[in-house]
């Protein structure tokens, strides 16, 4: 059909009195269908007729849904009302999560000589999104930007927060933003009384209507009105990480532990070491020397500090510390290994009983059962023996295939409980001879072999050196997983013997990184792997 | 027991003459039935006319009073074999389902009800999902009516129009001794508006009074030889009286100026949406007052050529609009012009797309791609020559950015874990030919999880996989089938075959307590106690009467130990023969709306109640995410941390949490990692708990302080 290759555009821009369109984009299960019945109600109620029309079904669970409304003033004849949104063709665009108002946008609902987008700020990350071992995280900086511009007004806010704070869900806090934005020629009572009239949880949903209709109405700067943008400022606090200028840590020194005093002036001494690095590096050196005391001690901060130092000396300023920052974070997590022992004891302080309470929203009388989810194995046992037993267990196959058929199961602990808290409290208590375990030795030895080819190549390619120091973000998590990050790892630096001699090396190592994040087997990070060794290994060009 | 409470509706269906009914369209249809004197409904449930079932199921009352008898029917070919009782009796009766889908599976009835054909008006009312927004395969029933000669109305999709087609149709069928076919599409079914009702009427004869005067007329069966008269019937008697019905009744409408150069032809269900395309381009009001003639097909099957002849009377061209394909309806007039020796021009997928729906773009483009060829006069001069396309506005592509949405699995779903444990078992075992059925768990088949193969028909599962039965395999299928589809036809089509054939494969029955993806409908197996059907019968019971002999019934999806054990053994097992796995948990979206009430009250009543949730220790999680690549759980998401130290976010479990426990079990069953906690808030604690809870919490308070006493604790590290 090459007449239509073009999309015709409408002509009449709609005149007064005439059919008002307004479409709601949510995720299923935010409520859109409420909102949309409430919508009606209000039109209703302000001698509007109104059509409302959705998609019902197993379509929409948890899925990207469209809930559509056509009202105009009620002349006595009944007008002809479509069914579904038409590109181009829609007055008042209310979308439940940023990515659908983003949808929204790509579709061609939202467009600058009409549409006024309503969006909560607030993300819902799909499931693509979550399940990279990465960070796989959509951009809202992009939509925000994209909407801004592709709207007459642009209204955003984070209005499942309101919702949640109100007690309420996020089609009170929508009805809100839509009455506070004064599009609608309604009576802002009536919305009120459509709340009222539904008659399930009418407080709540007031109160979140309220504040959203407050939000709405400040949050609108005088000139917006029909001008285009509107509040400018939501998508700063939206920026995932991979986008956001590399996280710095502020250089104001945090504050000052609590402990015995002895330890306070052993503390204050490594503290002091930290003041006299060249400033780029003191901001992130502190935060690792925080994070390595607060694992083992000080003794173990002042190696921190003791490794940090080489990576300085062959640093300088003229490269702005690049790899002595890298160091600083990467040799903190590196020293910071997850070990039974870190992890029993993370569970078992006072403020991570606090946080508990916190995000559960209990009080300090509320009477809360914790239950946690072990499952050990031989491995995470050799690792917590001493250097000669676990070796000893290790070498003999059948051994540890006997112990760990006693030791692998799942185990629940409860640590809201005397004995479970107990039992984990005193696995805490190995910190004190960590040094001596297997598991340190093992990490101790990765992690000098690691932190060495990072300094040697650093010498000659200062910026391969950096890439070194960041793959090893590739670690992470127990027992497989962690398996299956160590083995990224060394493909991504068996990658640096087919880089050998390029001056594009540090560019590959970071592609390589990259990739192995995408995928959790590695296949794409193989694919990148066959790529690199097809190379031709002529450096000189480049 | 549905997904939502009809109480209001049911009230609805009690309106008289002189009231106003207000509310969905496919509830008018409701509504409309009882004013017809239907004396029977049957259907299956499914988007977009579960409701209508829904809403019948929650009135018994006035169904006993008006002697009306409703059946949530075993199948679509149930439903309409029902209709039977409206061939030698002059009851009109009603059926119901989703179309194509129900249609493909009603045919073989359909067939033999309109090779007899019925002396009581029979409609059958089909929801047809085609389109954004539809979960089936996309075809048209329009293919169903032509070859079983069936009529099939297309009705103007507001509410008065919809009601008057439901007495049009049972009259129609009445007039023509035919089925009629209602077909109504998806937002027209859930399309809100109002109509001004009659008084329900009583059928004229009731199913009860039928059964107590029985009759019974040979012609009427299809058999040789009267299976030939019905063909020859069918053509010579009831099209005629069809055709000369709709004509005079003046089913199908005619708007716009007696003469033009040309016209729009349109099913019944596309006139909105040309009206608003007529609207944009400045040729109709807001009100349907168009500048171009319109024929709207009401009546979409069959079509009546004299009044097709006399529209286009003085037209060069006619646009005829009809979604989908083939496109029947423009062949056939085509064909009625060349015959007719006329020289006006059909035209129809020239401009508008041969496949999928026609938004309000395609109209726009199709209708004014027609006018600017065939009357370009009439169109505004800004369409004529467009001199800008879009606004100058450069918009950024966010085809990259935006993350798709498909449907996925609820909050805290009894079958997420089944599919986990699935994953689990291949992680072990190596990957087997998965075979996948009808239903929500269907889901599995999307990421994370990104299992199965094939879905061939709703029970239809196992059956599909059962020509991967060798003597040479090393590897045993798995197929999986709903408790809904195991009803609908599963239990002969996919187990009884699988006995009778000495299936190898495994066989799992998702069993979560309704039909649950049409909107959590009861069935057989049921838990729940209902007051018009018979439910509590044990799909495992079932099974073993089919004659399977390893058969497993799990009643904790969530464990997923026990699950991937259970599947572990069913793929190893020596045992021959078909291995049934009946894995049972309750729809987490009905037990909240069960629960959730309930368990409010009691913590106002001062009850003790535990209301469990999941959370992560943010500084256990390294961020890898591999619980997330088991689960998908939309409250299990991820967060970023304010730690320049850490480059990953780290996983996070929102406020919606239900407390499944799938987490926990995950992270266990394949030794993830140690951050997932459960916690079990007590509401309203007995004195013996508190007396416990203060205990403990002196002697770990003391351990605590004893610790950090002797460290160095930072407390916003």
């Amino acid at each position: 059909m090459p007449e239509s290759a073009r999309p015709i555009a409408a002509v009449a821009d709609p005149a007064e009195g005439a059919i008002v369109k307004l479409a709601i984009l949510a995720v299923g299960g935010q409520g859109g269908g409420v909102l949309a019945d409430w919508i009606t109600d209000v039109a209703e109620r302000n001698g509007y007729v109104a059509q409302s029309t959705s998609v019902a079904g197993v379509a929409q669970r948890t899925g990207a849904t469209i809930y559509y409304i056509e009202m105009c003033r009620d002349s006595g004849r009944r007008p002809v009302f479509a069914l579904s949104p038409s590109q181009g063709d829609v007055d008042i665009l209310i979308a439940a999560e940023l990515m659908e108002a983003g949808r929204a946008v790509m579709r061609g609902f939202v467009t600058p000589d009409r549409t006024t987008l309503i969006a909560s700020s607030h993300r819902i990350s799909a499931v693509s999104e979550k399940i990279e071992p990465g960070d796989g995280r959509a951009s809202s900086a992009k939509v925000m930007e994209a909407a801004r511009v592709a709207s007459k007004r642009f209204i955003a806010f984070d209005m499942e927060k309101i919702a949640i704070e109100a007690g309420s869900v996020i089609s009170a806090s929508l009805l809100g933003a839509l009455a506070g934005c004064d599009v609608l020629p309604f009576d802002p009572q009536s919305y009120e009384d459509a709340i009222a009239g539904g008659g399930r949880g009418v407080k709540p949903s007031l109160a979140a209507y309220a504040a959203a209709f407050a939000k709405a109405r400040g949050d609108r700067p005088p000139s917006s009105a029909g001008s285009g943008a509107g509040p400018t400022n939501e998508g700063a606090t939206h920026l995932t990480p991979s986008e956001a200028p590399a996280k710095a840590p502020s250089s104001s020194t945090p504050a000052a532990p609590a402990g015995p005093r002895v330890q306070l002036a052993g503390w204050d001494d490594l503290s002091a070491r930290i003041d006299r690095l060249p400033e780029p590096v003191r901001a992130m050196a502190s935060l690792g020397l925080r994070k390595v005391v607060d694992y083992q001690d000080l003794a173990y901060g002042g190696e921190y500090i003791d490794r940090l130092e080489r990576a300085l000396a062959v640093d300088d300023q003229g490269r702005g510390f690049r790899f002595s920052n890298a160091a600083a974070k990467h040799l903190a997590n590196a020293m910071c290994y997850d070990d039974l022992i870190r992890v029993a004891d993370l569970k078992t302080r006072s403020n991570r009983v606090a946080r508990v309470r916190r995000e559960v929203g209990a009080s300090n009388e509320t009477v809360l059962h914790v239950t946690e989810y072990f499952h050990p194995r031989i491995e995470e046992f050799c690792g917590t023996m001493p250097v000669s037993v676990g070796r000893y267990i290790e070498d003999r196959p059948r051994l540890a295939a006997f112990l760990d058929k006693r030791i692998n199961r799942g185990r629940h602990v409860r640590t809201d409980s005397m004995s479970g808290f107990a039992m984990l409290w005193a696995i805490g208590g190995l910190r004190r001879w960590r040094r001596k375990l297997l598991r340190h030795q093992v990490e101790t030895e990765h992690l000098e072999r690691w932190y060495g080819l990072a300094l040697d190549r650093a010498a000659t390619d200062y910026a391969l050196g950096v890439e070194i120091l960041e793959c090893r973000r590739l670690i992470k998590g127990y027992s497989d997983t962690h398996a299956r990050g160590e083995s990224k790892f060394n493909r991504v630096l068996a990658g640096l013997n087919l880089l050998a001699g390029r001056d594009d090396a540090a560019e590959w190592i970071r592609r390589l990184r990259e990739v192995a994040l995408k995928d959790e087997k590695g296949e794409m990070l193989d694919g990148a792997l066959k790529t690199v060794a097809s190379l031709d290994g002529d450096a000189t060009q480049h | 027991m549905a997904e939502r409470s009809f109480a209001e509706e049911v009230k609805k269906l009690r309106l008289g003459a002189g009231d106003t009914f207000t509310g969905e369209g496919i509830l008018a249809i409701t509504k409309a039935l009882l004013e017809c004197g239907v004396g029977y409904v049957g259907g299956y449930q499914g988007a977009p006319i579960s409701h209508l079932m829904d809403v019948l199921a929650d009135s018994q009352e006035i169904l006993a009073e008006l002697g009306v008898h409703f059946e949530a029917s075993a199948s679509e070919a149930t439903a309409t074999a029902m209709l039977a009782a409206s061939v030698h009796y002059p009851i009109r009766g009603a059926a119901t389902f989703k179309s194509t889908v129900g249609t493909n599976v009603a045919s073989d009835a359909l067939a033999n009800l309109a090779s007899g054909g019925v002396t009581g008006g029979a409609l059958i009312i089909v929801g047809e999902d085609y389109g954004e927004g539809s979960s089936i395969m996309q075809e048209r029933s329009h293919a169903f009516a032509m070859k079983s000669q069936v009529w099939l109305l297309d009705p103007r999709p507001n509410l008065p129009s919809i009601v008057k087609a439901v007495e049009d149709g049972f009259e129609l069928s009445e007039a023509s001794n035919t089925p009629v076919m209602l077909l109504v599409r998806i937002r027209c079914c859930h399309v809100h508006g109002s109509f001004a009702t009659r008084d329900n009427q009583r059928p004229s004869l009731t199913v009860a009074e039928a059964l107590s005067a029985p009759r019974r007329d040979t012609a009427r069966i299809v058999l040789p030889p009267a299976s030939f008269l019905h063909e020859k019937e069918k053509v010579e008697k009831r099209w005629p009286a069809a055709v000369e019905f709709i004509r005079s009744r003046k089913i199908n409408e005619v708007f716009g100026p007696e003469n033009g150069q040309v016209g729009i032809v349109m099913q019944g269900g596309m006139y909105n949406g040309v009206i608003r395309a007529l609207q944009r381009m400045g040729l109709s009001d807001d009100y349907g007052e168009t500048k171009v003639p319109l024929y709207v097909l009401n009546a979409a099957y069959p079509l009546i050529d004299d009044e097709f002849l006399s529209f286009c009377e003085g037209k060069d061209a006619v646009l005829v609009v009809e979604e989908g394909q083939p496109n029947y309806i423009e062949q056939a007039f085509a064909a009625i012009l060349h015959k007719a020796g006329r020289d006006t021009r059909v035209v129809g997928k020239e401009h508008l797309p041969m496949a999928g729906e026609y938004t309000g773009q395609v109209m726009l483009d199709g209708i004014g791609a027609f006018l600017a060829a065939n009357a370009a006069h009439l169109l505004p001069a800004k369409i004529r020559a467009p001199n800008t396309t879009g606004n100058g506005i450069e918009i950024a592509d966010l085809a990259k950015v935006v993350p798709g949405r498909p449907p996925g699995f609820c909050i805290g779903c009894p079958e997420r874990p089944i599919f986990a444990a699935t994953k689990l078992v291949e992680q072990e075992l190596g990957r087997h030919h998965v075979a996948s059925d009808i239903g929500c768990h269907l889901f599995s088949i999307m990421p994370p999880f990104e299992l199965g193969a094939t879905t061939m028909g709703y029970g239809l599962g196992p059956a599909s996989a059962s020509a991967f039965n060798s003597a040479e395999a090393t590897r045993r299928s798995i197929s999986f089938v709903g408790d809904g589809g195991f009803w609908h036809n599963g239990l002969t089509s996919s187990i009884g075959n699988a006995v009778f054939n000495r299936n190898d494969g495994v066989i799992v029955v998702v069993d979560n307590y309704y039909s649950a993806a049409t909107g959590g409908q009861d069935i057989l197996s049921s838990r729940a106690a209902n007051r018009s059907k018979s439910t509590k019968h044990p799909i495992a019971e079932a099974v073993k009467g089919m004659g399977v002999k390893w058969v497993r019934h799990l009643d904790n999806t969530y464990d997923v130990g026990l699950m991937r054990a259970t599947l572990k053994e069913a793929l190893t097992t020596a045992e021959k023969g078909p291995k049934v796995i009946v894995a049972s948990s309750e729809c987490m979206l009905n037990r909240q709306r069960r629960e959730r009430p309930v368990l409010d009250q009691a913590i106002k009543a001062g009850e003790r109640v535990v209301r469990p949730k999941f959370g992560v220790d943010e500084d256990v999680c390294t961020g890898d995410h591999a619980c997330m690549r088991l689960s998908g759980c939309p409250s299990l998401t991820v967060k970023s941390l304010d730690d320049p130290l850490r480059d990953d976010p780290v996983a996070f479990i929102d406020q919606n949490c239900v407390g499944c426990g799938n987490c926990g079990e995950v992270a266990d069953a394949a030794i993830l990692c140690p951050s997932f906690y459960r916690t079990d808030t007590l509401h309203n604690p007995r004195p013996w708990d508190r007396f416990v809870d203060h205990l403990r919490r002196r002697a770990i308070g003391f351990l605590q302080r004893r610790r950090e006493s002797r460290r160095l604790t930072f407390h916003n590290a």
